[in-house]
């Protein structure tokens, strides 16, 4: 019994932070259409610089937002010079994404070494906390609250301000957003530049939980890509719910089949995929 | 010659002055052509954390004895097998074939080693790595392998013993990863503690690749203690989870859990700790006060066993080419005078082989402290001479089979 | 002329242990025959039918896996190739099935599950796979006596495969059924209303390249005598379609000029370059940003340009090929039309 409310209570808490990985991932590939393989690079990325940041003496708070505002600069600079020339090619995409996602892997290991890094949660945030006789980390629940601001924030920013009209005109139909003026080209890279920053963020947020490792950009990616498929791209709420999903699947399969534990976690999507394409909220496509 | 390599770049911040040129092989003076030592390691990918200290320790050893090998001048070629097994075959037969090593040093990964024993055997190349499947000088022993650092289950016996005997402990249960490696320490450690009466009440085996330990760590109650036998990078991501679960259970780890090299990026949760290995930097002989001195000169921080291990494997590479004067040719002569090499001060104290080319020597069981705002592991108890037979009668031990997942079996 | 190069290439392939002086680079040379034929496969899929994969590892483990399991259980090599590459073919088939339900990224990321599902099979499954230790096995095969444990005799019979597998494909290529594939590639809309089945032509072509994946995953597999998960990992899967567009998609020779780069990269410029990984991502960019359509065509470009440069000043630099890019997608008033046959 006790087994089964902690493992709830966690994949609740890993759903979170899946959330935080793969909801740039979302938009990035559910805006733009791009699949993005360096994702899982910008968020290994992400918890680097944060290493660097709070051993710089910054906060982690203030290291996590640096970190995703370097991130999401870098992200906007990989947009700009080269998926720009690529629009609609995807198999281009997939492969400047991948050589992307070497190079930063090896770049990571010439800067900051093999060894795996940790980082501290903030002080105040150790410890657990008790809810119904159970303890429960509480760094972990400021990690679900996290996910939930985040999800509330980009929620109001696509569907409630007129810099998310612009970006839904844009990508429902490019030529006609320009027609009206909008200018679509940065708005792909403000898009791009957001995604990659979340990832960025998302690696110091996780970085407490995870640590920092060469490797931690391959043992990622894929988490992602399965969170966006079920949840259906485009759809934050899909990945919001995804998120839990996976986070769920993860924590079960592991514990209780785990000789198939990545069958558990690979076939859902794979389910999804042939049955539902447009994944469990998508949209069909038009 | 026909192999002149780039100069290799250590990674390490604030190191590549002081190695690089000395990293060079010497230009062969004596006439004699150079004995040369290909290192088989991993320089990049996940596995490069042990690949780089490697390197460092093979590095520190030649600057000790000046290129020179018994005399003769000695020439250092490295290849990066990028951590994978097929990668570490195309190096080892561009070490053997091309650049025709005298010896390899390594490879760091139990498949890594798994996939060239065989070829390495057939070329007669002696071998002196640090991977630690038992089987390579137990069941299935390759006559050109030799191991100076430890099996997979050498240190955990003692540690075993230990915790049956010092600790008091009579329930345990046991996390390690799910591979070779983890199931060979975990058997070791369960074959000793079982025993001496003690009881193995779950093992638990997440993957190598585990983002999230809370799956594992929420089956851990109700015994005296958990014995860790994770690797890689895994310990640094268990420890924090460990200690945001409040399991609160005192934890007991193998070499690699707690490796000195690894300490500095643990946090205060790793306080406490006791862990067993073959090498500890706290070993107050000549030789480690030496190789800790300059290692942490060179390359900034303590050493951890990867590269105390390769540093081993220099210096019994020397008292043996001393023995046969200098001479490679002749392999068999060359191995056995490797496994016949017993040294008395070496940084990991004194050790000689058994018959199957395996170390006998000390293991440490230590305790993580704080010392000066540093963690630092404190060596509580020296077991001398352990042997990868423990205290059991060899042949009974061969006629067992290999640890594995289930074996031995959890007694219900 | 043509003729003549060929056969002299030809000449120099067959001979290559007797001048390359070194085992070490015969047995290069031998791997790079072996990655060529798995991209030469891949490349039915990506280049000619205009569906990208990245899942192919998984077929190519597959075979290697089945093969090894074969052995160890005391088969002979016959048996174990011939099951190797009938499971390969079933599995490809049931791929296909799967995969060809989506199109364009659909297609992709439903290879991606596929090969991450095999992966954590072959991971986790310890009891066949044995895991992260991977299998061994102790001998190559003698076909007709050729014994292919030495180096050369090894190189040869890879050399022998690759030329099969070129020569089909170069037939499909040039065939009816390449010529309907391609178009499904290019007119899927008009294939359709011309009374083709287009799921039936890329189902075959999905086969067919998990067949040659197949062969090359037991060549991989005789030439390490070893299989173990990295080499059916999404890595490996990105690698393989790495070097089908390196080299070029839908030319013969691209994949094989791919697969000969990150051979070389990964094995022989690793000893002299330390940062080789950063290296060959730089590749991967500079080719797709530089050199669109591939190593092949690009250099073809680039040396007809030259020429052309030394023969008249004037001519002006010629535009970059067109974007070859659509490749998986529908283009022009077609595009997103396409439906489920």
């Amino acid at each position: 019994m006790n087994l089964w409310v902690v493992l709830g209570g966690n994949s609740i808490a890993f759903g979170g932070l899946l959330f935080l990985l793969s909801a740039g991932f979302a938009l990035i590939f559910g805006l733009m259409r791009i699949p993005n393989l360096t994702h899982g690079s910008l968020f290994m990325m992400g918890a680097y610089f944060g290493v660097s940041l709070i051993g710089w003496g910054l906060g982690f708070w203030p290291a996590a937002l640096l970190a995703a505002l370097g991130v999401g600069a870098f992200g906007g600079l990989v947009e700009r010079l080269l998926l720009r020339r690529l629009p609609g090619a995807e198999l281009a995409q997939v492969l400047v994404t991948l050589g992307l996602s070497f190079m930063i892997a090896d770049a990571c290991l010439l800067g900051w070494g093999g060894d795996p890094l940790a980082i501290a949660a903030p002080s105040e945030l150790h410890g657990s906390i008790r809810i119904a006789g159970f303890a429960f980390p509480l760094y972990r629940i400021v990690v679900i609250v996290v996910a939930v601001l985040i999800a509330a924030a980009l929620w109001i920013l696509i569907d409630r301000t007129r810099l998310g009209a612009m970006i839904r005109a844009g990508v429902d139909d490019p030529d006609i957003a320009r027609v009206v003026g909008i200018r679509v080209s940065l708005l792909f890279t403000i898009v791009f530049s957001l995604g990659a920053g979340l990832a960025g963020f998302a690696g110091v947020i996780g970085g407490p939980i995870l640590s920092v490792y060469p490797g931690l950009d391959q043992d990622m990616l894929p988490l992602a890509l399965v969170v966006v498929i079920l949840g259906g791209s485009g759809s934050l709420v899909g990945s919001f719910v995804g998120s839990f999903v996976v986070g769920f699947l993860y924590n079960f399969g592991q514990a209780l089949f785990p000789e198939l534990a990545y069958v558990v976690l690979f076939l859902p999507m794979l389910v999804v995929l042939v049955v539902r394409p447009q994944g469990l909220f998508g949209r069909a496509a038009p | 010659m026909t192999t002149t390599r780039p100069t290799r770049r250590m990674l390490l911040k604030g190191a590549a002055a002081a190695t690089a040129a000395a990293s060079l092989p010497a230009p062969a003076i004596a006439d004699a052509p150079p004995i040369k030592i290909g290192l088989l390691t991993v320089k990049t990918g996940p596995l490069a954390q042990g690949g780089i200290q490697m390197e460092q320790g093979t590095d520190l050893f030649f600057k000790h004895v000046g290129n020179k090998l018994a005399g003769r001048p000695a020439e250092l070629v490295i290849a990066d097998t990028g951590g994978n097994p097929a990668g570490t075959k195309t190096k080892a037969q561009e070490l053997i074939e091309r650049d025709r090593v005298d010896m390899i040093f390594g490879p760091l990964a139990a498949f890594e080693l798994l996939a060239i024993s065989d070829y390495v055997a057939r070329q007669k190349c002696p071998i002196l790595s640090l991977a630690a499947a038992e089987d390579m000088t137990q069941r299935k022993p390759n006559p050109y392998f030799i191991r100076s650092s430890a099996t997979s289950a050498q240190a955990m016996r003692p540690l075993a013993d230990y915790a049956r005997k010092e600790l008091k402990y009579s329930t345990v249960i046991t996390v390690a990863n799910d591979f070779a490696f983890g199931y060979e320490e975990i058997g070791g450690f369960q074959r000793v503690f079982e025993d001496e009466g003690g009881r193995v009440k779950a093992k638990l085996w997440p993957p190598l690749v585990t983002p999230d330990y809370t799956p594992f760590l929420a089956q851990m109650s109700g015994v005296d203690a958990i014995v860790s036998g994770l690797g890689g990078s895994n310990p640094v991501k268990f420890m924090l989870q460990y200690k945001d679960q409040n399991i609160g259970l005192p934890l007991l780890g193998g070499g690699v859990a707690m490796d000195d090299g690894l300490l500095k990026s643990f946090g205060d949760e790793a306080i406490g700790v006791i862990s067993s290995a073959a090498y500890t930097v706290d070993l107050d002989t000549p030789s480690n006060r030496r190789y800790v001195e300059d290692s942490i000169r060179d390359y900034g921080g303590v050493p951890g066993s990867y590269a105390a291990g390769l540093y081993c494997n220099g210096m019994v590479a020397e008292a043996a080419l001393q023995k046969t004067g200098g001479k490679t040719d002749d392999k068999e002569a060359l191995i056995e005078a490797m496994r016949a090499v017993s040294l008395a001060d070496s940084p990991r104290g004194p050790f000689h082989f058994d018959h199957f080319g395996n170390v006998v020597g000390d293991i440490f069981i230590r305790r993580c402290e704080k010392k000066d705002g540093k963690l630092v592991n404190t060596t509580i108890k020296t077991y001398h001479d352990v042997s990868q037979f423990w205290t059991y009668d060899e042949k009974w031990f061969l006629a067992q089979p290999v640890y594995s997942r289930d074996y031995p079996p959890l007694k219900s | 002329m043509k003729r003549a190069a060929l056969g002299l290439v030809l000449v120099a392939l067959a001979t290559l242990p007797l001048w390359i002086g070194n085992e070490y680079y015969i047995n290069i040379a031998a791997q790079i025959l072996l990655y060529a034929v798995f991209a030469l496969g891949m490349n039915v899929l990506v280049g000619y039918a205009g569906l990208v994969s990245l899942g192919h590892a998984g077929l190519f483990g597959i075979a290697a896996y089945a093969g090894a399991v074969v052995i160890t259980s005391g088969g002979n090599h016959f048996v174990a190739i011939v099951t190797a590459l009938a499971v390969t073919v079933g599995v490809a088939a049931a791929f296909a099935v799967l995969a060809l339900r989506g199109t364009g990224l659909g297609f992709v990321m439903i290879t991606v599950a596929l090969g991450q599902i095999v992966w954590g099979v072959a991971y986790r499954w310890i009891s066949i796979t044995n895991g992260d230790n991977g299998v061994s096995i102790t001998s190559r095969p003698s076909p007709f006596g050729l014994s292919l444990a030495t180096a050369s005799g090894f190189y040869w019979a890879t050399l022998a495969v690759f030329l099969v597998a070129l020569a089909s494909i170069a037939i499909l290529a040039a065939s009816p059924f390449g010529a309907s594939l391609r178009g499904t590639r290019d007119q899927p809309r008009r294939m359709t209303a011309l009374g083709y089945n287009i799921w039936v032509i890329r189902f075959l072509a999905f086969v067919l390249s998990g067949f040659w994946s197949g062969v090359a995953g037991m060549l991989f597999l005789y030439y390490n005598q070893f299989i173990s998960p990295q080499a059916v990992a999404l890595s490996a899967s990105a690698e393989a379609l790495l070097m089908v567009i390196a080299g070029g998609t839908s030319t013969l020779l691209g994949p094989v000029v791919g697969a000969a780069l990150v051979v070389i990269m990964k094995n022989v410029a690793s000893a002299y370059i330390e940062r080789w990984n950063f290296v060959l991502g730089a590749i991967f960019v500079a080719i797709v940003i530089f050199m669109p359509e591939g190593l092949v065509p690009g250099s073809a470009r680039l040396g007809r340009w030259c020429l052309a440069r030394l023969r008249r000043r004037a001519v002006p630099a010629p535009t970059a090929a067109a974007p070859r890019w659509e490749v998986g997608r529908e283009v022009g008033p077609e595009a997103g039309s396409e439906v489920e046959p």
